[in-house]
């Protein structure tokens, strides 16, 4: 080709910036296009600039390899090799004969269209949090952990100053000890895993010294902030009238029922709830990608089986951003070599393939830890709301299972709309499937995020 | 759809049913319809009386489960852009209303009290009274509730029975066998494998339709709004992308715009093609679509006999079978009418429309102009087969 290849990588948190960083530095020209105003993604959320915050590494974990991903970047980005699209919100990858088209939105209400052709696609979309309904959920004051993690971030603001931090799974940690350290009474910490269930995975999670060592130096600030840790509890009701007021948690037994006699309740203005994350896989579904549970197959390269597309991070499988950054990279690497019509040595990238190997071995073993307790979904009375954007009830939900005879997500959806609205299923759907029992497959959804028919009806010739 | 309106008539009737599907209910192209009950897409033939019957058939449903099911009878609106097409809309309703269709010319000046937002510069419209909408999913799901039909979900049909006489005995499923006298193929655009099982041909094919769903509104549009040239569209034999746009408000919101025809087999991939066609109409009947945001898209595929006929009658080729499919792109408005003449064949009555032109043996004699040009649509069915929307 006459011009240098042209790389289009879809997200800038790790995993995008890594296989940017790797590829630009191996002569493809990238493009990258991110909805956020600033690079980071969620991991590395940067504060508003207009907000000047002086120490905004106060707030985050592994400071120092965020430094050098953005000065590299910028490097790039001087040097004219990458060209950084902010606040362009990524609708539909589509694939034509020899090249991709990726289409975005960008502007104050998401009202512009925008189409980018490449070579060749990385995504690296990420992922988003998976939260599970209970009674009072949908209250004001009831936040998810990341939200409340990406306010703290990106807006130094607190949520609220009396906060519960509750659910399951590793960001709990970080994100009651960001806002314990940003000067929020944090009530309790709500883990509905128990201690004992990470001994008895300590092997594989011993391979991995840096993540053991992270976790505990989360354990000792929240001892610092005085945060009472809850462990094999869980949320079973928030309460309040116009917003929360109160929380009532209780004790889990083994079999995933709350014991009697355990609930308790503690005063709070504001819950922050999260269960662990899901990829973000619309895009590569749309793409044609096989996915793999709910996840975006890849290969050792980090190509999806669609020639041309590679993913990287979250939307691969859960693993946190050194992972991201594991995969981000060896995805630049390929893709350098592919675009080029070279075979990439896998030799080059070892130590990113063993940092990879590392990081799934360990979320491998982390995962079952980290999972719903059993039950969870008898816990929700017919009256509370799963879906919030269609107002669908979990009793609803259960008549659609059981009596009109659904027997999938896509049918409980017809009957119940469910998922039928602004968030397309992305929040309802993991509740859905465990309220009805049905498997936790992605949904279709051709447009990964809402678009202006105008924007629609002037498309560009394919 | 088909099937649940088969199995409600046929219980009423006082059969014992019981309804066998390889998915969930509405899992195949029930749920990817728009719910549309149309008299005024059709021209005076046996599709239109079939068409007349429903109407009566839904209306008679409206009245006793129509709130579960989102039953409107709202009307359609059909406009024309130019003289000429108003005058070819004209002689086209008045060729149905000696069918029985109710179609009122709308000057160019009444319109804007029809639908306030409709663009401007249209040289007029008919007014359908007898157009009506249904949630078809839920449609599907509280008839077969209320036929007290057992329900075999996620159950595939691997065989069709027959006694050493040749007639048909019942099915054989991946999970065991029901015994039956009569079966009746409500398989939809799978319709064609259903019939293969038991030895006989039905040239079932797909024609694949685009939908766009929008955020929800208020009330904005009132009726089922399409342009004349919507007609042309349905009734064309085309393998091309045609659209023509179809908008309408629903009880739940979202305004649906449909629709466009292709036939690309089983593929369900995104067409933006398609989906521009469509947002583009969609945007010249109605400007203010122009700002509001479609929030998802979907694909159905369309079951197509080659005359644009459902099949709908017993089978003399294989005794005891019965067929209910092939409806194209009006499967939910048809489905009660196609349902009480099932039921009706089926306990021995007179049907109350004549059969014959949906006989299911019709394609015998051309059956070798009718595979011709079509085999790449079934080399699809045989490697999607399993893909049930």
């Amino acid at each position: 080709m006459s011009e240098r290849a042209h790389l289009a990588v879809v997200g800038a948190g790790p995993a995008g910036l890594a296989g940017a960083l790797a590829a630009a530095a191996r002569g493809v020209r990238v493009t990258l296009v991110d909805a956020a105003e600033q690079a980071g993604g969620q991991f590395y959320r940067q504060p508003a600039r207009a907000l000047g915050a002086r120490r905004p590494e106060a707030l985050h974990h592994q400071w120092r390899t965020w430094e050098r991903l953005r000065d590299g970047i910028d490097r790039h980005l001087t040097a004219g090799r990458v060209t950084h699209l902010t606040g362009h919100h990524v609708w539909c990858v589509q694939r034509e004969p020899d090249s991709f088209t990726v289409h975005a939105l960008r502007g104050p209400a998401q009202e512009e269209g925008v189409t980018v052709r490449a070579d060749a696609v990385l995504l690296a979309t990420g992922g988003y949090e998976r939260v599970l309904p209970f009674p009072g959920w949908t209250l004001p004051g009831v936040v998810t952990a990341g939200g409340a993690q990406a306010m703290l971030k990106g807006g130094l603001v607190l949520p609220g100053r009396t906060v519960v931090v509750a659910g399951t799974g590793p960001l709990l940690l970080p994100v009651a000890t960001g806002l314990a350290a940003a000067g929020a009474r944090v009530a309790a910490l709500v883990e509905s895993a128990g201690p004992g269930a990470l001994l008895r995975r300590a092997p594989a999670l011993a391979a991995e010294p840096g993540k053991l060592a992270e976790g505990a130096w989360y354990a000792g600030r929240l001892l610092r902030h005085g945060v009472r840790t809850l462990s094999r509890h869980t949320v079973v009701e928030a309460h309040g009238t116009d917003r929360l007021e109160a929380v009532t948690v209780a004790a889990l037994a083994r079999d995933g029922r709350t014991r009697p006699g355990s609930a308790r309740r503690i005063p709070c203005d504001t819950l922050a709830v999260g269960h662990g994350m899901l990829p973000h896989t619309d895009l590569a579904e749309t793409l044609g990608c096989t996915l793999t549970g709910t996840a975006v197959r890849v290969d050792e390269e980090q190509r999806t089986d669609v020639p041309g597309v590679w993913a990287a991070g979250e939307s691969t499988g859960i693993g946190g951003a050194a992972l991201a950054l594991a995969e981000g990279h060896i995805a630049g690497r390929s893709i350098a070599a592919r675009l080029y019509g070279a075979v990439p040595d896998p030799r080059s990238w070892a130590a990113a393939a063993r940092a990879r190997a590392r990081q799934r071995a360990f979320f491998a073993a982390l995962d079952p830890v980290y999972a719903p307790p059993a039950g969870w979904a008898d816990r929700i009375t017919d009256d509370t709301v799963v879906c919030r954007c269609e107002e669908v009830t979990a009793g609803q939900v259960r008549t659609a299972a059981g009596p009109l005879g659904a027997g999938d997500l896509r049918t409980v959806k017809l009957l119940t709309r469910a998922g039928m609205g602004w968030c397309q299923g992305r929040v309802c759907a993991p509740a859905v499937a465990g309220l009805t029992g049905c498997p936790l497959t992605p949904g279709r959804r051709p447009f990964a995020r809402p678009v202006p028919l105008g924007v629609l009806a002037e498309l560009p010739d394919a | 759809m088909v099937g649940a309106a088969c199995a409600w008539y046929a219980a009423r009737a006082g059969l014992d049913v019981r309804v066998v599907d390889r998915g969930p209910v509405a899992g195949g192209t029930t749920g990817a319809g728009e719910g549309n009950l149309l008299v005024s897409d059709k021209e005076p033939g046996p599709e239109l009386d079939l068409a007349l019957l429903s109407a009566r058939l839904w209306a008679q449903l409206g009245d006793e489960l129509g709130t579960a099911f989102e039953y409107e009878p709202k009307g359609g609106l059909v406009v024309a852009a130019t003289p000429d097409a108003l005058t070819a809309l004209h002689a086209f309703a008045d060729g149905q209303r000696s069918a029985g269709v109710v179609a009122d010319p709308v000057r160019a000046d009444q319109l804007p009290s029809l639908e306030p937002h409709l663009a401007t510069g249209q040289a007029g419209g008919v007014f359908y009274p007898q157009d009506a909408q249904v949630m078809p999913a839920l449609a599907a799901a509280h008839l077969l509730r209320a036929s007290g039909a057992r329900l075999h979900t996620g159950r595939t049909v691997t065989g069709v029975l027959r006694t050493a006489d040749g007639t048909v005995a019942g099915v054989r499923t991946d999970r065991g066998d029901l015994h039956a006298p009569a079966v009746v193929n409500a398989a939809g655009t799978w319709g064609g494998d259903l019939a293969a099982l038991a030895g006989v041909r039905l040239p079932v094919l797909p024609r694949r339709g685009f939908v766009l769903v929008t955020e929800p509104l208020p009330r904005t549009v009132r009726h089922k709004v399409y342009a004349a040239d919507y007609v042309a569209d349905v009734a064309s034999d085309s393998a091309a992308l045609r659209t023509s746009p179809v908008v309408e408000g629903t009880a739940a919101g979202p305004v649906l715009i449909g629709a466009s025809r292709e036939r690309v087999g089983f593929d369900r991939s995104l067409s933006l093609a398609a989906v521009r066609a469509l947002a583009a109409g969609a945007i010249g009947l109605f400007p203010f679509l122009e700002r509001v945001r479609a929030l998802r898209t979907y694909a159905g595929f369309r079951p197509y006999l080659p005359d644009h006929l459902p099949a709908i009658g017993p089978d003399p080729r294989a005794p005891g079978l019965f067929h209910a499919c092939g409806h194209e792109g009006a499967g939910i408005g048809l489905a009660v009418g196609t349902g009480q003449l099932i039921a009706q064949r089926l306990t021995g009555k007179t049907p109350e429309l004549d059969l014959t032109p949906f006989r299911p043996e019709r394609f015998e004699s051309c059956e070798e102009h009718e595979t011709s040009g079509d085999s790449e649509d079934f080399k699809d069915h045989d490697t999607d087969g399993g893909d049930t929307p």
